[in-house]
Formats: C-alpha cells, sequence, structure tokens
C-alpha cells in the first residue's frame, strides 16, 4: 500500500528494485526511532523495572536485595492500605455517580446549537483548563473559614449559623473534594457526552415524536440507549480516574482528618517517600495496575 | 427561556470560584509581590514550569510527527507492534509507572531534571498525539507528496516543505493538549523533581501550603493559583476550536 506513491510515480509496479523496497523499510523505521526509544526506554523499561522492584527490599537509597515474595505478602498487614482500598472504592462509586448525572444534566442543556450555547459550553468547560493542584488550591482558600466567601454567604443567606468544617469532618471532607471534583470535570464530560449526543441522527427523533412520544419517552427510549457507547466511555474514564485518584486529597485534604481520606495512590507514595521503602510501593503498584487494566477489559466487554 | 435561566444560573456556580480567586488575589495587589518573594522565587518556578512546558509541547510535536508520518506512509517491520505498545501506555495508570520511572531516570542521570521530567511527559502525551498525528498524515492526499517526490525532493524535504504545513491544525491540537497536561501536572513533578530550585509552579505552590507552620497568607495563595491558571485560560478560550476536535477525533485522555 506505502509503495504506491514510488511505483505510480516512477516505474512499473513489478520492476522496483529491492535497494529501494529496503530502504523504504530503513526510512519508515528512522521516521518511527524517536517514538521506539521514548516508548521503549520510559514506557516498557519501567514497566519492566516495577515487577522486578516489587520481588526486591529496594530502599531509597542503598542496595536492593532480592526477598520475593515479602512486598506482597506484607500488603494485607498493611491497615492503611486496607482503609485506603475500601476509602477509594466509596469515593469512587459517589463521585461516578454524580458526576455522569451532572454532566449529563450539563450536555442536554447545551445540544441544540442555539444562540448564546457556545458561551455556556465554555464557562462549564472551563474549570477544566485549570490544573488539579490549582483548583485544589483554590478550593482551599474559598472553604476556609477565616478567609472563604463561602460560610459568610450561607450565613447572610441564613442556612446555616456558623462556619461549617469543611474538611474538618471525614464526611465534609468527602462532600467537599467530590464537590471539587465535579466543579474541575464536569465540563469535560460533558463534551464527552456531547460528541455522543450529536452522532444521533436528527431523524430518529423526528420519527419518534411523529409517533407521539413525549419528551420522557424519547430520552429514556432513544437517547439513552443511543447514547450507550459514550456513556460506557465516560464511565471508565472517571472510574478509573477515581480509583487512581492523588493529586485531589494531597492538595486539599493531605490525607486528614485523621488519615480518613487517605487514597489508594496517596499510600503508595508514602510507602515510597515517607517509609523510604520502593520495593513495597512497587509491590502496591503492580496489585494496583493489574486491578486495573483486569477492570478496564471487564467493563470494556461489558459496557460496549 | 427557562433553559437560558437554568444555564445562567449554573454559569455563574461554574464561573463564580475562577472570579473570586482572581478578586481575592488582587484586594491586596501585594499578594503577587509577596507571591514573587517567596521559596526560591515565583520567577524561578514560573521558569521551570515554562521550560517543561516548551520542552514538553516541542518534543512532543517533533516525535509525533516523525512517528505520525512514518507509520501513516511507510510499511517497516515491528510496525503494529509498536504502534499497540505506544497505545498500551493508556491502558496503564500513570500513578503506578512513576515510581520506577523515578529510579530510571536516577540510572541515566536525569532524575531532578527538567529534561527528565520532560521527557516523561512527552511519554504520557505520546498515545494521544501519535494517534492524532497519524490519521492527519492519512486524511492527506497522497498527490500532495507525490509531486514533491517527482520534482526530485526526499521524503523528508516533502515532509518538512510541504506536509507539515498541511497538517498544522493537528499541530495545535497536539500542541495544546501537551501543554496543559505538563504546565498542570502536580503527581509527576512532586515525585521526579526533589531539589526547591527545581520545582514548577504547582509542586512550589502547594508545598507552600504545606511548609508553613504559622497562618497561611490566603491571598497570597490565590495569586499563586491565578499564575497558575491564567496562561491555560487564555490559551483554552482562544483555542478550544482545537480542543474540542481533538476531543471529536475520539482520544480523550483527563
Amino acid at each position: 500500500m506505502t509503495l504506491t506513491i514510488t511505483r505510480s510515480g516512477r516505474r512499473p509496479a513489478h520492476s522496483a528494485p529491492p535497494a529501494r523496497w529496503r530502504s523504504r523499510k530503513v526510512q519508515g523505521w528512522l521516521y518511527a526511532a524517536p517514538t521506539a526509544v521514548i516508548v521503549g526506554v520510559l514506557f516498557i523499561a519501567p514497566l519492566v523495572l516495577v515487577v522486578w522492584m516489587s520481588l526486591n527490599r529496594w530502599p531509597l537509597l542503598g542496595q536492593a536485595t532480592f526477598n520475593a515474595p515479602e512486598n506482597y505478602t506484607k500488603i494485607a498487614d498493611n491497615p492503611l492500605f486496607v482503609d485506603a482500598v475500601f476509602f477509594t472504592l466509596k469515593y469512587t462509586a459517589i463521585t461516578t455517580v454524580l458526576l455522569s448525572a451532572v454532566a449529563l444534566g450539563l450536555a442536554l442543556l447545551v445540544q441544540d446549537r442555539k444562540p448564546g450555547i457556545g458561551f455556556f459550553r465554555t464557562a462549564f468547560f472551563l474549570p477544566g483548563a485549570v490544573g488539579f493542584a490549582a483548583a485544589g488550591l483554590l478550593f482551599y482558600g474559598m472553604l476556609n473559614n477565616d478567609f472563604g466567601p463561602i460560610d459568610p454567604m450561607l450565613q447572610s443567606l441564613g442556612i446555616t449559623d456558623e462556619p461549617i468544617k469543611w474538611i474538618g469532618t471525614p464526611n465534609m471532607a468527602l462532600f467537599s473534594t467530590i464537590t471539587l471534583v465535579i466543579w474541575r470535570f464536569a465540563g469535560f464530560n460533558m463534551l464527552i457526552l456531547l460528541t455522543g449526543l450529536q452522532a444521533i441522527p436528527t431523524e430518529v427523533y423526528e420519527a419518534a415524536r411523529s409517533d407521539g412520544a413525549n419528551r420522557w419517552q424519547v430520552f429514556t427510549k432513544i437517547t439513552l440507549p443511543l447514547l450507550r457507547p459514550t456513556l460506557a466511555l465516560m464511565l471508565i474514564l472517571s472510574v478509573t480516574g477515581s480509583l487512581l485518584a492523588f493529586d485531589q486529597f494531597f492538595v486539599f485534604t493531605n490525607g486528614g482528618p485523621d488519615n480518613s481520606t487517605v487514597s489508594m495512590v496517596m499510600v503508595i507514595y508514602r510507602e515510597a517517600f515517607f517509609r523510604f521503602n520502593l520495593g513495597g510501593a512497587a509491590a502496591l503498584s503492580v496489585v494496583l495496575l493489574v486491578a486495573l487494566v483486569g477492570l478496564n477489559t471487564l467493563m470494556m466487554r461489558r459496557l460496549r | 427561556m427557562s433553559r437560558y435561566l437554568t444555564l445562567s444560573a449554573l454559569a455563574v456556580l461554574f464561573l463564580f470560584p475562577l472570579v473570586w480567586s482572581g478578586y481575592a488575589s488582587l484586594e491586596e495587589p501585594s499578594n503577587y509581590l509577596e507571591m514573587a518573594q517567596f521559596g526560591e522565587g515565583l520567577g524561578t518556578y514560573s521558569t521551570n514550569s515554562v521550560l517543561v512546558s516548551v520542552m514538553t509541547v516541542a518534543g512532543t510535536l517533533v516525535v509525533s510527527a516523525l512517528g505520525g508520518y512514518g507509520f501513516a506512509r511507510f510499511d517497516f517491520p515491528g510496525k503494529n507492534l509498536l504502534f499497540l505498545a505506544t497505545l498500551a501506555i493508556l491502558m496503564v495508570p500513570y500513578a503506578t509507572i512513576l515510581i520506577p520511572l523515578y529510579v530510571l531516570l536516577g540510572y541515566i542521570g536525569l532524575q531532578n531534571s527538567l529534561v527528565g521530567l520532560s521527557l516523561v511527559f512527552v511519554m504520557f502525551q505520546l498515545p494521544f498525539a501519535l494517534f492524532m498525528m497519524r490519521n492527519a498524515f492519512e486524511a492527506l492526499p497522497r498527490e500532495l507528496e507525490e509531486a514533491a517526490l517527482v520534482d526530485g525532493c526526499g521524503t523528508f524535504r516533502a515532509f518538512t516543505r510541504i506536509l507539515l504545513h498541511a497538517v498544522r491544525p493537528a499541530l495545535i491540537t497536539v500542541g495544546l493538549f501537551a501543554f496543559l497536561a505538563s504546565w498542570n501536572d502536580f503527581f509527576a513533578p512532586l515525585i521526579l523533581l526533589n531539589d526547591g530550585a527545581s520545582f514548577t509552579l504547582p509542586v512550589a505552590v502547594v508545598s507552600m501550603t504545606q511548609q508553613t507552620f504559622g497562618a497561611i497568607d490566603y491571598g497570597m495563595l490565590q495569586a499563586g493559583v491565578m499564575v497558575m491558571a491564567f496562561p491555560c485560560l487564555i490559551l483554552f478560550i482562544v483555542l478550544q476550536r482545537h480542543y474540542v476536535r481533538g476531543f471529536m477525533s475520539g482520544a480523550l485522555r483527563g
């Protein structure tokens, strides 16, 4: 296929000399070489290394020594990790449901190309352009009891009498973090859903309406089923993203109060850089990696 | 009409935090001056962030344009395997290979280095970028390149003189995604940089909140937020057409 240029340009197909064929192959390799180097050195090699590290006692400084399978057997004894697994699953479930609902609502509101809709789409997406660390610091200030505007607003509206402990109790810390995540990602997910909504042919809607279907029936019988692949993609992205949550908790709650908002990735980070146990962190990484790849494969099969 | 009322109320909710942060940072303009003197200085951190983003964008564009052209127009042994390996980066969770990357960069002398960090960002951008660029080159009519080759150009001259101009929209999309990702990322620089003088903005400003023993200066903090957010907001508003196009082509990454 790729030889058509040389063939049609210069000589009859069958008389193309082998040297040209080879040079075409070599050229192809040369163009792809930078990709191959990056993928090989910075992706394949660390993937192999993480497995090797997980089989060794690997201190931050000093010599590594083989100790398999100790890093793996110790995982079950790590109470912080076990708690983190449950916390992360709970966070993932709540976030995915709320985020999907908000994103779907937004997408339905802005799906028609009417005047001014472009402005609203931009407004909803704009927080998505802000980095997660910056967004976390923004909320950190906004919800602060002395400095932030939210407490005075709620009080002047008579909704509360005193400042709320936004990140002071485990439940409020979770609630505040999820609010932050929805603010940051709703527009992003709305964009995903919009691509799906726009792929539904208008004729289908017209046919349904001429058959006398009302709005709700159109939504449940046509929009939702036809949106299924897009919804599936959004669910997969949301579940995977939430299971890997780190920035929001590190920046915003710092795992607190009382280690109640420590996510799985946060445990990996602490194991490596606070307890200087890179081997243990690698074992946790491998477990998380295998679980996520398995889950992704499963979700793709079930949802598509 | 009621739809516009709902939309407006929601837009206020979504825009309020950004407006508030801008207002809080400007309430005392000295916030920016204090921020500028914090730690190694805002100048150092911003320079680091700019360097990393420029290197990431340039690296991603060069690698993915060359690779995309190679994948779209040439056949070579191992082609499919390499393409699959690149796409597999999407399947492997980012966070799980940062610790071996930290060790690996140590082996090749790039630990605590902005170049090393940029290379890691290029790798994470590569599946999306290569996919975009390959499709862009495949969409070009072959006659475009044929004409140049008949005129006696080598493929590389045809590539740099003609084809690269023709795929400019895809280059802008790839560049925009690479910029937003590298400028905003927190986790990779947190792990891969360990010396305050090499911190990028997100790591530097977050470490400010976690190092202060006394009261945090929240106004100054919002100045930091604005310095980080402003370039992204402007770039997104100017180039949003390209962002949405990247989305539509089915390649998504958060």
